[in-house]
């Protein structure tokens, strides 16, 4: 009986590529290309200071010294700017056809006609189409590019730009800000609640290119948010590094829920940076699915600085063969009354690996905290590998704290049983994986689940001989 | 011919053999017991007409409808007709009783099952079984307590509606109330076209349901068999009578 590998399945719309045609194109990482950027982009000098900033100091931290070995990067060879052969749109009409082609296939402008309330989609380096539905714009959000944020609100970019997430949090974040490019800008006014989601998808098409989008979202006091974001890419056997940065204001009374359905192509580094920073009786709900890279490194960190601010995690990893996805969280609690309530979940299979880190802060003034991080992991065969690891750091004693972990093996007794009813081996193992992704479906919006259990069926075809 | 038929069936868990030599013979519209102590063979026989593959058959047939079955997947045996209700039924989170059974029929069907006149008829049986029905939108017998993975099973044989069903242990563990919801389910589901075989340790289940056959299991082979009236006076003196 032949067996089908899972890395020649043909993972349909995400693997088509388009040639690879660019209008403005930089390799590597000098002054010299940073400088060529930004006259690219026709940006402020501010802006081009800050990214020569973010260079030296990306030149001057040193490599992680933990987690999935990176040493197959080479930041000479990564083409760091990668401008399409079109600039931005606001009809899909006069988005190129081989790009439009491809949004159509991922069903972003069918999702925008049917269940959205504003789309961004980038296309390598830059947004190639933004939108956002009139009844917002009457409402004052803000919902665009990051480049003509940067031209038509420098005062509201200036005040939060870096401000959540600084240059120097780590060695990937400083390149991030010397080379960022595209990205979302939201600003939520006071009070306005938006019902019904936003959001941006990011597609990486060009061959050892690397994608840096910036997504800034200001959600003020009263307000509420839901947004999405996509990302995916065609393979290619050359590395290509995601290295965008996300960074999200929670104002008092405020809430938002960020979603991600991530299913980079699997030569992918995805070292990607997530932080929110939430105000009193804030709230923030992390929704995600991850299911490509080759690399993932990403650590979403909540930051609970008000009074009664939450947070609520919900995310779920796959990891195939070759694959080693380095998730997790960080949360810090800063103010009294907070809770954080984490729900993880992993699947490996195939000798795939995952980690999932959980760093819980809790400082000495955020009495009557509460928090609750259950991760539990399903290994496929006995060729993968998945690990937690938990490190905690309690200063105070008014505290309710609860970690629990599990691992497990998919039950050879829960296939028999389904088994037993007529149900085959494979579609038996691919209802218990789903039925363990579950919890996290629920949390998506419909469209998004679908997409979720397509990805799940996905990476289980053909794993049965 | 026979629907079902087992011939010297030798079988073994890991290296050790449990059942040696075991004969069995049902037709439609019967219904058999096999009773026996622990540990006789009784879930073997179960677990290995289902080919579970924590099992082995080392000698002797299996045929149903004149076919060999043994060498075939579980999944292929139960879509032959035939359905085991599971002494301790697995927990399945995520997958919802209403969502496994539509995969269950739909694993059978070579159309797709119409999700209006299968609600109907699932909820129906639930009626029949007293069962809450709000029971469907749960995950497959996750947080159920033991009766009501018991009746979960015989809501799936009435909605699968098998040519065979075996019944391992079904009563064990239940109240005098869910015996009886148990009993009244088999009699629905039981008529002359298909057959019961009901392993167990009581007779409790027995005393509703028009019983043919009674077989005593003991270290692995079938060593008496006889009418209802065996399994009362096992009822009474045990299985004593049976050991060497």
């Amino acid at each position: 009986m032949s067996k089908t590998n899972i890395e020649e399945v043909n993972r349909n719309i995400y693997d088509i590529k388009n040639k690879n045609e660019y209008s403005y194109k930089t390799i590597g990482l000098t002054p010299n290309v940073i400088k060529d950027i930004s006259k690219q982009k026709n940006e402020p000098q501010w802006m081009l200071d800050l990214r020569l900033k973010a260079l030296e100091i990306y030149e001057n931290l040193e490599m992680p010294t933990w987690g999935p070995d990176l040493s197959e990067l080479d930041m000479s060879k990564i083409a760091t700017y990668v401008r399409p052969k079109t600039d931005m749109k606001k009809s899909w009409e006069d988005v190129p056809d081989d790009i439009k082609n491809t949004f159509d296939r991922l069903g972003i402008p069918e999702a925008e006609k049917e269940s959205l309330a504003g789309v961004g989609a980038q296309y390598d380096s830059e947004i190639v189409y933004h939108s956002i539905k009139d009844q917002l714009v009457k409402q004052g959000v803000i919902y665009t590019d990051f480049d003509t944020a940067v031209k038509e609100y420098p005062e509201l970019v200036k005040e939060y730009f870096t401000k959540c997430v600084p240059m120097t949090d780590h060695k990937f974040i400083a390149l991030h800000y010397a080379v960022w490019s595209g990205g979302s800008f939201v600003y939520v006014p006071k009070g306005v609640k938006v019902d019904i989601p936003l959001q941006s998808y990011f597609r990486l098409n060009a061959k050892g290119a690397g994608q840096f989008e910036h997504t800034l979202i200001i959600v003020d006091e009263g307000a509420s948010l839901q947004f999405i974001e996509g990302c995916s890419a065609p393979k290619y056997n050359e590395i290509n590094l995601h290295a965008g940065c996300v960074e999200l204001f929670v104002k008092e009374n405020s809430f938002l829920r960020y979603s991600t359905i991530e299913n980079w192509s699997k030569n992918m580094l995805n070292l990607n940076t997530k932080k929110v920073i939430v105000d009193k009786n804030g709230k923030i709900e992390w929704v995600t699915g991850s299911f490509g890279s080759k690399i993932s490194m990403l650590y979403p960190m909540s930051i609970l600085n008000g009074e009664n601010a939450k947070c609520e995690f919900t995310g779920i990893s796959f990891a195939g063969t070759g694959q080693n996805l380095d998730t997790g969280l960080k949360i810090v609690h800063n103010a009294e009354n907070c809770s954080s309530v984490v729900n993880s979940k992993s699947i490996s299979k195939g000798g795939g690996a995952c980690t999932f880190r959980s760093n819980v802060s809790v400082r000495k003034r955020a009495k009557n905290s509460k928090i609750t991080v259950s991760c539990e992991s399903l290994m496929l065969d006995s060729i993968s590998r998945s690990d937690t690891i938990p490190t905690n750091s309690i200063e105070n004693e008014d505290v309710e704290f609860s970690h629990e972990a599990k691992i497990g093996k998919i039950s050879d007794q829960a296939i028999f049983y389904l088994m037993s009813r007529g149900i085959s081996e494979e579609e038996a193992k691919a209802m218990i994986v789903r039925g363990f992704a579950d919890p996290i479906s629920k949390a998506l919006p419909l469209e998004y689940a679908v997409e979720m259990n397509n990805l799940i069926n996905l990476e289980l075809e053909g794993s049965i001989g | 011919m026979d629907l079902l038929e087992i011939k010297n069936l030798h079988a073994n868990v890991g290296e050790k053999q449990i059942l040696k030599g075991l004969d069995l013979n049902i037709k439609k519209g019967e219904v058999h017991v096999i009773m026996g102590p622990n540990g006789a063979g009784k879930s073997t026989l179960a677990n290995i007409i289902f080919n579970n593959p924590q099992y082995k058959v080392t000698a002797g047939e299996i045929n149903f409808e004149g076919e060999s079955i043994k060498n075939l997947k579980t999944d292929e045996i139960a879509k032959k007709g035939i359905f085991i209700s599971f002494q301790t039924p697995e927990e399945v989170p995520g997958i919802s009783v209403t969502n496994f059974l539509k995969a269950a029929k739909n694993a059978r069907n070579n159309e797709p099952i119409k999700i209006f006149a299968f609600k109907k008829e699932l909820e129906e049986n639930m009626k029949k079984l007293n069962m809450n029905t709000s029971y469907s939108t749960r995950d497959l017998n996750v947080g159920f307590s033991g009766g009501e993975k018991k009746k979960n099973e015989i809501l799936q044989m009435l909605t699968l509606n098998p040519k065979l069903a075996i019944l391992d242990e079904t009563d064990s563990g239940l109240d005098v109330d869910a015996i009886k919801t148990v009993s009244k389910g088999i009699s629905i589901f039981k008529n002359e076209n298909n057959a019961v075989l009901i392993i167990t340790h009581g007779t409790k289940i027995l005393q509703e349901i028009n019983v043919d056959y009674v077989h005593i299991l003991v270290d692995g082979k079938i060593i008496k068999t006889g009418d209802s009236l065996l399994a009362d006076k096992i009822e009474k003196e045990g299985y004593e009578q049976f050991r060497n």
